[in-house]
């Protein structure tokens, strides 16, 4: 099944997060950031070499590296 | 009076501070949490006939994390014993506050959540039912907009009801999770429920935290309280055996628990909030593309900076001429009153020619530019700008194996390099934080912005030029070197990064808040007592026995010459070697204390008899350097190594604080030191070879 993570969602489209792939240290703090297993999750824009991405999650912008964006697993929009 | 103590918690960019201000007005101050090498603010608020001390704890977005922040605002909800805690909220995030809301809840009966920033959400027309909100949490809730005081009156009222009621954990609200945890829940309680009912913690939640694996918890219960640790151990196994067994692991474990804290609160925020146009500001969002773009990104940042400083440039001039003659008339009548006295000579030339002068000049040239530089910095800060340099930054940062946060921190440095040394604290990994610490030193303090900017401007200011003309070249100077100065960081940082400081690029996450208006009153009021007077008081402090030392120096003789004439000889070949003298040298070596000092000693020392004749002109100055030999090389070489070269002793002092190593601040030393001494040797031996 092709997985899709979520720095392959594009600037303006909206994702699910389907689950969390990520190590503990980063882990603890994307849920506590609200990334739980089913919620909306929009990319707004990028950093001028394309990385970090802002993504807007429950109402406030995070900025993700892509290393950490490839570690949560979405289900596209 | 009775005294109470209120916590105030709340997620980062929540306007936290601003309620903290509302509440305490001018009496805070920073002290020291226990146990913890954090500061944090602490101030007074009198309601009615109740003094409480508010405490502003750092900002977090969960209790259950381990980074330092959320340590502390949870060892200080759980064993400081606040009276209440106050959960201040982003009225246009309610969602994602609710996680640390409901979490307080657990832990704290008495909690008030404040919803703050309800201007920007009717803005953006999301409305909240607080009577609404307040029946689902079973706990009073209050609506403000602190930046405008609007609501602050319910605060205080309903701060003072929670003070004096008698809520119990009982009365709260419960997060119900799923029944295997709860099940776990149920073994574990009965052994520890005497020992949490002593510390004054729900038996409940300090059950969940030993089963999700924090044992910190449990040394705290046995520091406060009687506990039969073998009991608790037992338990603890068979709960997570049965966990186990059932596929739970910890990982999963600490995803249902989080799980189950969002889905209480989407039901709650699905009731009490709602969304008339689902779509974020279009507004924000296009300047956020504008500052962020490949094309328009860094462009604007380097546009930015140029202004700040253009304007800094322009503005301190006239205030800066209007205190050299101020002092200047001071002078006159200090030595009057000397000579009245009946001072001696030496006397009075250590106290005016030497300490006076020098502080004089110290304040005149530093005072103007510091006053407008903070305040514009702060106004960048409160709109919320910075974390868009550390987004624009970070690849570039994680390149060199350091930390996007870091760009957050050079910025601080631009003030004051200990201020900056500091703030490295909001760097999590400990790698990252060091390397951030020991290149700090690369971007100038304010202390040597005069000199960056007085050494170009006597070099390319012509009489005739109009003011804000003639300040363009030397604002591109100092623009330029700045860049200079980043630069050499991220060299430093990525040479660190592969040599003494080897690891990984850690995982984070950086908040962009939106852009708020700032308020400029509070800007100016807070960077003038905060920052320009502390940073002003320390030169002060030290210009005064470095200007009496200096005085000494040159006028007390041994064989024949000063002992500063003798000193600076023996710099001399190694000055020279640099591109520079053994004056500038000698002067850079007795500005060790405080970079400010550097110029006006190096300047007495040319003046031969020690002392700063007249608090010199621009003109003047630049007569008097000539005179003594000074080139382009000369003067490009100062620059380069006041660049580059070792931290001031207040920074020193903090590296050694903040690392709690002497071999790392012994690296801090010579870091910039050796870089300054290479290039500076480098650059003069090609110049002179060229011309």
């Amino acid at each position: 099944m092709h997985k899709n993570r979520l720095n392959d969602v594009a600037v303006g489209k909206t994702a699910n997060i389907l689950r969390l792939e990520s190590p503990s240290d980063i882990r603890r703090r994307l849920l506590d950031i609200g990334c739980t297993e089913g919620t909306p999750v929009t990319c707004l824009f990028t950093g001028p070499s394309g990385e970090p991405r802002a993504y807007c999650i429950r109402g406030a912008i995070m900025a993700l590296r892509k290393e950490d964006a490839k570690t949560i697993i979405v289900d596209q929009i | 009076m009775y005294n109470r103590t209120i916590a105030l918690a709340g997620n980062p960019n929540v306007g936290k501070s601003t309620v903290f201000n509302c509440l305490t007005g001018l009496t805070q101050h920073t002290g020291n949490w226990p146990g913890k090498t954090v500061d944090i603010a602490q101030g007074m608020a009198v309601i009615g006939d109740t003094k409480f001390t508010v405490v502003d704890l750092p900002g977090s977005y969960s209790l259950l994390s381990h980074s330092t922040e959320e340590e502390i605002a949870r060892d200080f909800i759980c064993f400081g014993k606040p009276d209440v805690v106050v959960v201040v909220c982003d009225a246009s995030c309610l969602e994602r506050n609710m996680n640390l809301v409901l979490q307080v809840i657990e832990v704290h009966p008495k909690t008030l959540v404040c919803v703050n920033l309800m201007d920007e959400a009717k803005k953006k027309r999301i409305t909240v039912d607080l009577n609404l909100l307040s029946t689902l949490l079973h706990t009073p809730v209050c609506g403000c907009t602190a930046r405008s005081r609007q609501g602050i009156d319910s605060l205080l009222e309903k701060l003072s009801w929670l003070t004096n009621s008698d809520i119990t954990t009982s009365d709260t609200l419960r997060i119900s999770y799923s029944d295997k945890v709860e099940s776990a829940i149920a073994m574990v309680e009965p052994a520890i429920s005497d020992a949490a009912r002593e510390a004054g913690l729900p038996s409940r939640w300090v059950a969940l935290r030993l089963i999700e694996g924090d044992h910190s918890i449990l040394d705290s219960l046995q520091r406060y309280s009687g506990i039969n640790p073998l009991a608790v151990k037992d338990a603890l196994r068979d709960a997570k055996k049965e966990l186990s067994e059932n596929g739970i692991s910890e990982d999963i474990l600490i995803d249902m628990i989080v799980k189950s804290i969002y889905r209480l609160s989407n039901q709650i925020c699905a009731a009490a909030v709602r969304f008339e146009n689902a779509e974020y500001n279009r507004r924000q969002l296009r300047i956020d593309r504008l500052l962020t773009s490949r094309k328009t990104g860094i462009l604007c940042m380097l546009l930015l900076l140029a202004l700040v400083f253009w304007i800094t440039i322009v503005g301190a001039n006239k205030p800066s001429d209007f205190l050299y003659s101020l002092f200047g008339r001071v002078e006159i009548w200090l030595t009057m009153g000397c000579q009245a006295i009946g001072f001696p000579d030496w006397l009075q030339g250590i106290l005016i020619m030497g300490a006076y002068r020098v502080t004089a000049w110290v304040v005149a040239v530093m005072l103007p530019p510091m006053a407008i530089f903070f305040p514009l910095f702060t106004l960048l800060e409160d709109v919320g700008y910075l974390p868009r340099i550390a987004f624009n930054l970070d690849r570039s940062f994680q390149r060199c194996g350091a930390c996007g946060k870091q760009a957050l921190t050079m910025s601080l440095g631009f003030g004051c390099n200990a201020c900056g040394v500091t703030g490295c604290r909001i760097i999590d990994s400990k790698r990252e934080r060091l390397i951030a610490i020991l290149t700090n030193n690369f971007v100038p303090c304010n202390g040597r912005f005069p000199l960056l900017m007085i050494i170009p401007m006597m070099f390319f200011i012509t009489d005739g030029m109009h003011p804000a003309l003639s300040a363009i070249l030397p604002t591109l100077c100092l623009t330029g070197l700045i860049l200079l100065g980043v630069a050499m960081t991220f060299f430093s940082s990525k040479l660190l990064s592969k040599t003494l400081l080897k690891g990984q690029p850690s995982s984070f996450t950086l908040e962009l808040p939106p852009f708020r208006k700032p308020q400029i009153v509070s800007v100016i009021v807070r960077s003038m007592l905060d920052r320009t007077f502390f940073v002003l008081r320390r030169a002060v402090a030290v210009a005064f026995p470095a200007g009496a030392l200096i005085w000494a120096l040159s006028n007390i003789t041994a064989g024949g010459d000063s002992l500063l004439l003798h000193m600076t000889r023996f710099l001399d070949p190694a000055g020279r070697f640099l591109g520079m003298d053994g004056v500038i040298l000698s002067a850079f070596i007795l500005g060790f204390p405080a970079n400010e000092i550097v110029l006006p000693i190096a300047l007495m020392a040319y003046v031969a008899n020690g002392t700063l004749t007249d608090l010199p002109s621009i003109i003047e100055l630049k007569a008097i350097l000539t005179q003594n030999g000074w080139t382009m090389v000369t003067a490009l070489c100062t620059i380069l190594f006041s660049l580059m070269h070792w931290p001031c002793s207040t920074t020193c002092l903090t590296i050694r604080k903040e690392t709690g190593s002497t071999g790392w601040t012994m690296v801090a030393f010579m870091l910039p030191t050796v870089m300054g001494v290479t290039i500076c040797a480098l650059v003069a031996m090609v110049l002179r070879a060229l011309i």
